[in-house]
């Protein structure tokens, strides 16, 4: 006998992240999840976000790490609260963790939250956690042919991030084949240069960034 | 990256499928994976010969139906299908498209017995 089914193979994943995105949306809590390769600058960007945003907002952070602890006691000396997350060994978030990890935070009491995933262009990208917003990084040091290699990972991504502008004329990086593949696969993607060393597109971001809290949290 | 993680969950939908028709035995499992997934379909063959063991599915086949990627080029206005490793419209090489299909994963039929 055969049965027709269609069931998504990854649903026990969309229900739990479904069940995150409803209790920040009651909580009026904004969730960025922050996805780049190892070393794209992921803790840098999450460091320069902090400084703009909790002049306005309080903000929190969520550390992913296969193991330790080294970005989350950088955060942690800022003064803002942050959880570890050691994914031992998994080289992606999944938002069973997400669930779990929220009992650690007072949520009546943030209002950005901020996820450092596991550094990895990969499958990041398939796992949805509920957030409101998905920041995918790409570093100059890496290369501009990264988006048509990874393409998964544009393709989901709200906002571009192309990280260490400073580095440009260090490497040969294409900017407009980069930003036009990556509007080729996701027409809506914002796209930013960006650096913590300079200024680029990053006052443009911070705007960006303000204008969709303020209309999740109306404040 | 995560075929052992996916297998289990293909394990969980026959069980419960087979379960709620009162099967005794699950034949095969068709599943349809889009070339954009990420998936590796001959991994979770393997995966699943080994995770399937004891469970009302095993020795089940699975058959999997893979979905190529296909665009509608806003561009040309033409709709063809691309490969991941060349993401150009193969018509007019523009880059400004809606993806239609080849990113699903999900299981479509069971068999059993
Ligand atoms: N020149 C330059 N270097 C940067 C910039 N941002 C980060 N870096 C450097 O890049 C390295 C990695 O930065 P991190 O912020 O730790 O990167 P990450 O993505 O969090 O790394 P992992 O968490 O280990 O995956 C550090 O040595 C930073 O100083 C930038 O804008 N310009
Ligand atoms: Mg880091
Ligand atoms: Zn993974
Ligand atoms: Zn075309």
């Amino acid at each position: 006998m055969e049965i027709k089914v269609v069931k998504q193979i990854m649903e026990w994943n969309e229900d739990c992240s479904n069940e995150v995105k409803r209790e920040l949306d009651e909580k009026k809590v904004f969730m960025i999840n922050i996805m780049g390769s190892p070393g794209a600058g992921k803790t840098s960007v999450i460091v320069e976000l902090i400084k703009e945003l909790s002049k306005d907002y309080k903000v929190a952070v969520i550390e992913g790490d296969i193991t330790g602890q080294i970005d989350a006691e950088k955060i942690s000396e800022m003064g803002i609260p942050v959880v570890q997350l050691n994914t031992d060994g998994a080289c992606h978030i999944e938002a069973m963790s997400i669930k779990n990890i929220l009992a650690y935070f007072n949520l009546n009491d943030i209002d950005v939250l901020l996820i450092e995933n596991i550094g990895n262009l990969v499958c990041p990208a398939e796992f949805n956690l509920g957030e409101d917003l998905k920041v995918a990084i790409l570093s100059i040091p890496e290369g501009d042919d990264k988006v048509q290699k990874y393409p998964l990972m544009f393709s989901v991504a709200n906002i571009l991030l192309v990280n260490k502008y400073d580095m440009k004329e260090f490497f040969e990086f294409d900017y407009d084949k980069v930003s036009m593949y990556a509007k080729g696969l996701n027409p809506n993607l914002e796209i930013y240069r960006f650096s913590s060393k300079k200024e680029y597109d990053n006052k443009e971001l911070f705007a960006s960034l303000r204008r969709k809290i303020k209309d999740k949290l109306n404040k | 990256m995560h075929e052992l993680a996916i297998t289990e969950g293909i394990i969980k939908i026959a069980k419960e499928v087979a379960e709620k028709n009162n099967a005794n035995k699950v034949l095969s499992i068709k599943i349809k994976c889009g070339d954009f997934s990420g998936v590796i379909p001959s991994l979770i063959q393997e995966y699943f010969d080994i995770v399937s063991r004891g469970t009302i599915a095993e020795g089940a086949k699975l058959i999997i139906d893979r979905v190529p990627i296909k665009i509608s080029c806003s561009e040309c206005n033409n709709e063809s299908e691309i490969k991941r490793s060349d993401i150009r419209c193969p018509i007019c090489g523009g880059y400004q498209y809606k993806i239609i299909s080849g990113k699903e994963f999900y299981v479509e039929a069971l068999e059993v017995e």
